[in-house]
């Protein structure tokens, strides 16, 4: 082992002492003695104290406190509210499957060799350009109000189909730039010992390049999905009841935004869990790293 | 003897540098050249040559009397007959040994699955490697792993290898075992090309060492007489350095 045992101070997870594996808690609170523990403890339930007295104690807070956390506006609002972002759900889970492929299929051709295929990598790079450079409320709009405007014989009509599809192309394009750093992070050794094996290109690219790229990409690749999740709000901008919109109309007949609150709760519960997956991933990927560079 | 090799003319630059200027060589049959010259003389690129992986500015190649630097040939055709073995070894990291050995075999040679078993159980049991089947090479030790990937290059039953400062990454407690499973192969009959800076084992398993210098073989000969009574000047100097830095 080249690392050495005492001390590291980069903080190595597992070699390091102050930092036991997998010990996140103890991290954020500074990690390791009794009396660090302590000073972390006490610091912290001060600072909440005083910033909670400060917002209970505000001249407004009790009119806050019943426009954002009514109980019983909340025991109303939160079934409701769950009951239709399940529409969310759906929407981002096929918008999920369909950015995967799409995007595989714009980094494949922005990664192809050779003049012949420039045509190719000029649109996908294109395509990333302006979907990236676009707000996603935007391509929504202009894909949910314009398109069932042409009044094209043959094109869906539906506010859900132009959603998943605006959301699709907007993440593709974040996510086909995953895909390619991926891609580009294989060594081209790689595919110098693929193609020296008789493989084609094409075989190098799926069985050796591919493999590896797409394994690196799964965080970043995570974190762009818990954007999609969260963006599948913007759907309420067609009009379309989903979450978002059913709580809107939950505010606007209460007069009351503890639907907004309990709505953000629903998105915590399922983004927060995907977060921690993202860090553990990322972590558990520097310790095999470490690991494998110890032979 | 029927030629395995032959190579006549070969120019290849990079850029503004030329590496290769207008190289010959043949290899026979059963033949085993060790290529020995100092670090940029342009041992590797001439590898890389041969197997197809650099396209070649000018100058003809031929594999077993068939010219591969001929329009319209299908250069993986021609890397399928040919094994080569990086100096980094270049294994697969995310498949386990039997599947780096297999792989090409299906894809490549269209066998079947058992059968490209068969020949991969075969080949690592043949380099000491049947334990390591279902490890992936992360696993393995550089020795271990280079071994696999001299396996690798075999399971397509080549006619040539060409092995590329295959000991030169390696500790060099490691570096006899990967040497050991080269003098088998040589003893097999394997015809080889192996670029080299282990000059006592070229001396041992080499029927002709030739010396590459500005891109060109500049002498070559049986190895007693290439290290013992070199002609040329530039011969006598590199290999002085060599025993000066302690490598023969």
């Amino acid at each position: 082992m080249s690392e050495p045992e005492v001390f590291s101070p980069m903080g190595t997870p597992g070699l390091d002492p102050r930092f036991p594996r997998g010990d996140r808690r103890s991290k954020i609170l500074g990690g390791g003695s009794a009396r660090t523990t302590w000073v972390a403890v006490l610091s912290t339930v001060v600072f909440f104290t005083v910033a909670g007295l400060l917002i209970v104690r505000s001249t407004g807070w009790p009119e806050v406190r019943q426009s954002f956390f009514d109980a019983e506006e909340f025991r109303y609002a939160f079934p409701e509210i769950v009951q239709k972002f399940g529409w969310n759900v759906f929407i981002f889970c096929v918008a999920e499957v369909l950015v995967l492929a799409l995007a595989l299929l714009i980094a494949v051709l922005r990664s192809l060799p050779g003049p012949v295929f420039a045509p190719l990598r000029i649109l996908a790079a294109g395509y990333t350009d302006i979907f990236r450079g676009v707000p996603t409320i935007l391509v929504i709009a202009m894909f949910g109000f314009g398109m069932p405007a042409l009044q094209l014989k043959g094109l869906p009509n539906s506010d859900l189909v132009w959603a998943i599809l605006s959301l699709t192309l907007v993440y593709s394009a974040y996510v086909a730039e995953v895909y390619r750093a991926g891609i580009e992070s294989i060594h081209p050794s790689q595919v110098a010992a693929a193609r020296s094996l008789g493989l084609t290109r094409g075989q190098a690219l799926r069985h050796v390049v591919l493999p590896q790229a797409v394994r690196r990409v799964i965080p970043p690749l995570l974190n762009d999905f818990i954007g999609l999740q969260k963006d599948s709000a913007l759907i309420a901008f067609l009009g379309f009841t989903e979450a978002l919109q059913r709580a809107r109309i939950i505010q606007a007949n209460d007069f009351n935004f503890t639907p907004y609150v309990a709505l953000a709760l629903i998105y915590l519960c399922i983004t927060i869990p995907q977060t921690r997956l993202v860090d553990w991933l990322i972590a558990r990927e520097r310790t095999k790293r470490q690991g494998g560079a110890e032979l | 003897m029927t030629e395995a090799i032959r190579i006549e003319g070969l120019h290849k630059s990079f850029g503004d540098l030329e590496v290769l200027r207008g190289l010959n060589l043949q290899v026979d049959d059963h033949e085993v050249v060790c290529l020995i010259g100092a670090s940029g003389s342009g041992k590797s690129t001439l590898l890389r040559c041969i197997d197809l992986l650099e396209p070649v500015d000018a100058g003809r190649i031929w594999i077993e009397g068939d010219e591969v630097t001929a329009a319209g040939v299908d250069p993986n055709a021609v890397r399928r007959r040919i094994g080569i073995v990086f100096q980094a070894f270049n294994l697969f990291p995310h498949m386990t040994v039997m599947r780096n050995v297999t792989l090409a075999q299906e894809k490549a040679l269209d066998r079947s699955s058992a059968e490209a078993r068969a020949k991969a159980t075969e080949l690592l049991t043949r380099f000491g490697l049947s334990d390591k089947a279902d490890d992936y090479p992360d696993r393995l030790s550089g020795g271990q792993q280079q071994r696999v990937a001299i396996a690798r290059a075999l399971a397509l039953d080549p006619d040539v290898m060409l092995l590329d400062e295959v000991t030169s990454a390696l500790d060099p407690v490691l570096v006899a075992e990967v040497l050991d499973a080269i003098r088998e192969l040589a003893g097999a009959g394997m015809t080889m090309v192996i670029a080299t800076h282990e000059m006592g084992f070229a001396r041992d398993v080499a029927h002709r060492v030739a010396f590459l210098e500005d891109g060109r073989i500049l002498e070559q000969g049986a190895p007693e007489q290439m290290f013992t009574g070199p002609r040329e000047a530039a011969t006598r100097t590199f290999l002085d350095r060599i025993i000066a830095a302690g490598r023969m």
